[in-house]
């Protein structure tokens, strides 16, 4: 079956991808750029790399611009998914929900009303284990923006190892906080993954915080040789 | 022992972590062994282990199960308690003599219930997570339990422990899979 893969930029789009790669062809990936840092439905950090990465895993980017308001965003991302069907002949969507009913409800509705397959790999998945099994397959991930209490500025651009995992554990304990950044605490970006065929080197960053509310922007990036 | 039956389109498909894993997750929880088998995969010498089944739901377009009946034939004699979510409702419907019928509702809808029964624990009333194209109309061994407003939501044989549920109780409303699983003695 011939997949389109949702792409935010983040972990948890790119791990579906590599779920679906595991049992099915994927054939591109789909982003919706959104102009509204609030978003309802679309991760914003450094969404303007999703074409390094698409570059990175050999895979072509539909991509679709949206001004990201509530509900009318929708209508850019159905254009976005018929746009994968229409030049790629994707016959299923893949994406990265966890846990939200809002998302996974609004991209069902779109795939049902496009006559298309949605899949959801990582849909209430335990996660701790996917976190550990996300590290394990060889994912390099930055933590690009922190939207919650207790993350200060030193967490953006920190890349989660085993040793930021066991933190962000105990920190999920303590403050009820989603290990997976689920509840938008946390966003991330992917710098590598198993079916990247070049990794992303970050050459230029910058930071802004605020009372537990900052975002990494990248500013410069390339793809270097594994 | 809990059989967790995958009704995908095929073993080890792309729907499996998505509408199989959360059920064995709530079953593990609940402190009860279980078995994952594809539908295809049912044999007598799981059902003599089984001491209940809980049939899974599929993808929205996902409906081979349904072409496929035959594999199921199994339930007709099966005594212990089934519990079928989704697909495996449709599939209870089939294999007693009722027809699937088109009613689509994706996202947490109002249920109402409208026959009492101890799987819904005394509520009269919640919400619960559908991704469905089609409903049934049960067969007259069955009484519907509850309703939205658009679609038939549960049902239950009369005389023997077969419910079938077409919202999905994994998403927000696992106290339904836990229900089953105590209601029926499948865990302390």
């Amino acid at each position: 079956m011939k997949l389109g893969v949702l792409l935010s930029g983040g972990k948890d789009s790119l791990f579906a991808c590599y779920r679906a790669m595991e049992k099915e062809e994927v054939v591109c990936l789909i982003t919706v750029v959104s102009r509204n840092d609030e978003s309802y439905m679309f991760h914003t950090p450094n969404i303007h790399l999703a074409a390094l990465q698409a570059e990175a895993a050999g895979l072509p980017l539909v991509e679709v611009e949206t001004a990201g308001e509530e509900e009318r965003e929708l209508d850019d991302l159905q254009r976005a998914i018929a746009l994968a069907r229409d030049e790629h002949g994707i016959e299923g969507v893949v994406t990265g929900a966890i846990l939200s009913v809002y998302q996974a409800t609004r991209v069902q509705r779109i795939c049902a009303g496009l006559g298309l397959w949605c899949f959801n790999p990582l849909w209430h998945t335990d996660q701790a284990a996917y976190m550990e099994a996300l590290l394990a397959a060889g994912f390099r991930v930055l933590i690009a923006g922190v939207f919650a209490e207790p993350f200060d500025e030193t967490w953006l651009g920190r890349e989660i190892d085993a040793d930021t995992l066991a933190e962000l554990r105990r920190l999920a304990d303590r403050y009820r906080i989603s290990l997976t950044g689920e509840g938008g605490e946390l966003e991330t970006f992917v710098t590598d993954a198993p079916f990247f065929t070049q990794r992303i080197v970050v050459d230029e960053a910058s930071v802004t915080y605020r009372n537990h509310n900052g975002r990494y922007t990248i500013r410069q990036a390339r793809l270097v040789a594994k | 022992m809990i059989l967790i039956v995958d009704l995908g389109y095929r073993e080890n498909s792309l729907g499996l972590d998505e509408f199989v894993m959360p059920i064995v997750h709530i079953v593990r929880e609940a402190g009860a062994d279980c078995c994952i088998r594809h539908f295809t995969d049912i044999d007598e010498d799981i059902l003599r282990q089984a001491d209940g089944v809980i049939l899974c739901g599929t993808a929205l377009r996902d409906n081979l199960f349904a072409d496929r009946i035959g594999e199921f034939a199994w339930l007709e004699g099966f005594e212990k308690p089934v519990l079928g979510i989704c697909a495996g409702m449709q599939v209870l419907t089939l294999i007693f003599g009722g027809s699937i019928e088109a009613c689509g509702e994706i996202g947490m809808t109002d249920i109402r219930v409208t026959a009492a029964d101890p799987l819904f624990d005394g509520r009269d009333d919640f919400t619960a997570y559908e991704l469905h194209t089609f409903s049934v109309k049960p067969p007259e061994p069955f009484t519907v339990l509850a309703h939205s407003d658009r679609c038939i939501q549960a049902v239950r044989h009369r005389a023997r422990p077969l419910y079938g549920v077409i919202f999905h109780p994994e998403v927000r409303s696992e106290w339904v899979v836990t229900r089953f699983l105590h209601q029926n003695g499948l865990v302390a």
